[in-house]
């Protein structure tokens, strides 16, 4: 495996740099690149990432399917198989560099200082054994302990993330629990090492929407009692809302935008960004207000669009001189707001059109709450 | 039939004394058998999907039907398109009752009620070309001579939003939202009045689920379909119908109009569940709704608890709930629930409110002499009702 270090540090800002403190932060990924040659081609799966993640903190990921969301993250765990992936750039969690790291090494790490809780429990559990057994395996690898003290830690486990009569039901299959339940097994065996971080795929995506309450405020107090720090990867912003610190808004293998998540959520700068809010039906805006959808399919990653991987399905380009958008790639910038708001976008005044053509759509209400703070004025839909 | 799906065709037949609801559905029932295993295999109890739910459909409108998994939203859909023979109960469908016919009788009937499925990757032939997929229930209804299938199959690829001249592409070729897209066309080839939409955007991608939400919507004003939609995603139900059932298990426990249900819920698990829904509007300007924790998980429907069936989740649950079930008590113009102690969050009754119609004191137990009356087995709504707050009978 090719382990270069980032060769163009200046091409990207470093995404936080400020209000950090003088000690390294539990993950930094700084300029992740990932490709996996196929017969088809090269699939750039993630092209250029980079964020942190401070200890007790969490870090929300979001994008659709295809976005890369799903291969940064296995990176950080060094699950992807070295003969078969191109990675380059670095992933520095707890000070190791985890690329190039060797197979001896990376067991070591995982499970111990970071795990990972995937989207269906039903297949990333054994169904030949028992949660106990499973739960235990995990100990086991990691600490020289007799069975039956690991059982115990196991039976403890289980117990913490809320699954009643934990003794009864530690000898009990995977089948013979519910979903919801399964979930909390998968966030007990994750949790079972005191990780100090969690990566969560997707954790509720298969689970129903009451249930859904119960994980996240699960993974919240947990969060809360370990400190650990948790990447949580989703595609509904509404999680995101609710658990995360930061937003990582990827597209294309690539960050988009990224800063605190309530930054993102109330002053988003990049058009795709604008697209996933608009076209999310909300519980509370009005009922009979129209969606408008991203217009187009998500590109192919084994030949993504040149220039800005957005620009085929912005509604935006217009307002960019030249055909800046389909030629040349915008560098990751600092946003009008400042601080650590950072967005891929050529658009130069973005917060603008943002308040007067994007808000007025989505939460009308809103946005004549905020026309006399803000300054922008009420303009009317343009599209 | 006519050759264009034009609106004017089922509007005129509307006005022609039809019923004001394309689909009455009354105390429909469907248990499954669970079979004991070896040789001789017996019946050892019944998996209870839909245990007595009653509905109707406006013409030209859309119900909603949302619930968590398991609660029987989709059993009932498969019920409404007969691909499950109901165990007992009745099912009008512009008058005529459907839920006893057989294959050749259903026949007629299939071109009427047509079925979006929720994944697009299972439900098309990936050995057939788009073109016939398509057009294959037109040459099995005979509804279009045969060469004016291929037509047709281009009009409403088209009226889906795809390129007509991809007729001859396999299932492969498309995307997800695009396969949505075909199992619309293939929905509509039949110009049906009735679609039963089963979870058609929770496979898709969010950037293309307002896409084929937007779509649904441009058909249905087009061609005055009513629309059975069922969802388990509370945001995408509340934006695309006008009326709501929420299901718990089997049961409907709350059915009414968008605004009551979703502003003024009456029932503790629709409180809940509204409650449980993300919301990023909200987190966006700092609020944070106060969340209902429900504990524990769905019951399982081959036993399900006595009395109301969500009390061993409930919060307001006394002993009359385990012992009378409550019936689906109409307490406004256009709303139903199924709660002995139905009111709105933080205001609910220290009585029941079901005492005097059922006959039975605060406990549940019987009061002798008196009648129990039978209340919430009829589809769509009275117009006089029974007002929670006063406890008294009201209405218009």
């Amino acid at each position: 495996m090719t382990t270069t270090a980032s060769t163009t540090p200046a091409g990207t800002p470093e995404p936080s740099a400020e209000g950090l403190g003088a000690g390294e932060p539990l993950l930094a990924v700084e300029d992740l690149t990932v490709r996996f040659p196929t017969y088809d081609g090269l699939v750039q799966a993630v092209t250029g990432l980079s964020y942190r993640l401070e200890q007790g903190s969490t870090l929300g990921i979001v994008g659709e399917s295809g976005s890369g969301k799903s291969v940064s993250s296995m990176a950080v765990l060094g699950l992807h198989d070295a003969k078969r992936t191109q990675m380059s750039g670095s992933i520095r969690l707890a000070g190791k560099e985890i690329v190039g790291m060797s197979e001896s090494r990376l067991m070591r790490i995982r499970g111990k200082e970071a795990a990972m809780i995937f989207q269906d429990p039903l297949s990333a559990l054994h169904p030949f054994f028992t949660v106990g057994k499973q739960l235990a395996e995990a100990y086991l690898v990691h600490n020289h302990v007799s069975r039956k003290v690991a059982r115990k830690r196991a039976v403890e486990m289980l117990d913490r993330v809320g699954i009643p009569q934990a003794k009864n039901r530690v000898d009990d299959y995977p089948h013979q629990f519910s979903g919801g339940m399964r979930q909390r097994v998968m966030i007990a065996m994750a949790l079972i090492n005191d990780p100090r971080l969690l990566i969560a795929d997707e954790p509720t995506t298969a689970l129903d929407v009451t249930v859904q309450a119960q994980i996240l405020d699960l993974l919240q107090e947990l969060q809360r009692d370990f400190n650990s720090a948790i990447v949580i990867i989703t595609h509904d912003l509404g999680v995101v809302a609710e658990m995360a610190d930061d937003v990582l808004v990827m597209y294309a293998g690539r960050c988009v935008e990224y800063g605190p998540c309530k930054e993102i959520l109330t002053h988003p700068e990049m058009p795709y960004t604008w697209g996933l809010l608009s076209s999310v039906p909300d519980i509370s805006a009005a009922a009979d207000a129209r969606l408008i959808p991203i217009r187009g399919n998500p590109p192919s990653l084994l030949n993504p669009p040149t220039g800005c991987p957005f620009h085929p399905r912005c509604d935006h380009t217009d307002k960019v001189p030249g055909d800046l958008c389909a030629t040349q790639l915008p560098e990751l910038s600092a946003a009008s707001t400042g601080g650590v708001h950072i967005k891929r976008c050529h658009l130069a005044n973005p917060e603008e059109i943002y308040f007067t053509e994007i808000l007025p759509e989505i939460a009308p209400d809103l946005a004549e709450e905020l026309s006399g703070t803000t300054g922008a004025e009420e303009g009317g839909t343009s599209r | 039939m006519t050759e264009t799906v034009s609106d004017s065709a089922a509007k005129t037949q509307g006005a022609a004394g039809k019923p004001e609801h394309i689909l009455e559905v009354t105390n429909l029932r469907k248990y499954f058998p669970v079979k004991s295993s070896g040789l001789i295999r017996r019946t050892v109890g019944h998996v209870q999907a839909v245990d007595g739910v009653s509905f109707a459909v406006p013409r030209g409108q859309t119900l909603g039907l949302v619930g968590e998994s398991g609660c029987g939203k989709s059993t009932t859909g498969r019920l409404v398109t007969r691909l499950y023979d109901p165990t007992s109960g009745s099912m009008r469908f512009e008058g005529r009752e459907i839920g006893g016919l057989n294959r050749r009788q259903m026949m007629p009937f299939r071109q009427e009620i047509q079925m979006i499925f929720q994944d697009p990757y299972s439900s098309l032939n990936p050995r057939h070309t788009v073109g016939t997929i398509v057009g294959t229930p037109m040459r099995v209804h005979k509804s279009v001579p045969k060469d004016k299938v291929l037509p047709r199959v281009r009009e409403l690829l088209a009226l889906v939003g795809l390129n007509p001249e991809h007729y001859n592409r396999y299932p492969n070729e498309f995307s997800g939202g695009q396969r949505q897209r075909i199992g619309i066309a293939r929905a509509l080839s039949l110009a049906p009045k009735l679609l039963v939409a089963d979870e058609p955007v929770s496979a898709l991608d969010v950037s293309i689920q307002a896409q084929v939400v937007n779509l649904l919507e441009d058909l249905q004003k087009e061609m005055d379909i009513s629309f059975l939609f069922i969802a388990h995603d509370l945001a995408v139900i509340r934006h695309f119908c006008p009326e709501i059932a929420v299901m718990y298990l089997g049961k409907i426990v709350e059915i009414g109009e968008r605004e009551t249900v979703y502003n003024h819920p009456h029932h503790p698990y629709t409180q809940a569940l509204i409650s449980a829904a993300p919301d990023v509007k909200q987190a966006a300007i700092g609020g944070r709704r106060e969340r209902i924790r429900l504990e524990g998980d769905v019951p399982s429907p081959i036993n399900p608890p006595s009395g109301c069936r969500f009390r061993t989740r409930c919060s307001l649950a006394q002993d009359i709930c385990a012992k009378v079930e409550p019936p689906l008590l109409q307490i406004g113009p256009k709303h139903k629930v199924a709660c002995h102690f139905a009111g709105e969050l933080g205001h609910h009754p220290s009585q029941p409110v079901t005492m005097e119609l059922l006959g039975i004191d605060a406990q549940g137990s019987p009061v002798p002499g008196k009648q129990a009356t039978d209340v919430g087995n009829e589809p769509g709504y009275d117009s006089t009702w029974y007002d929670v707050r006063t406890g008294r009978p009201a209405g218009a």
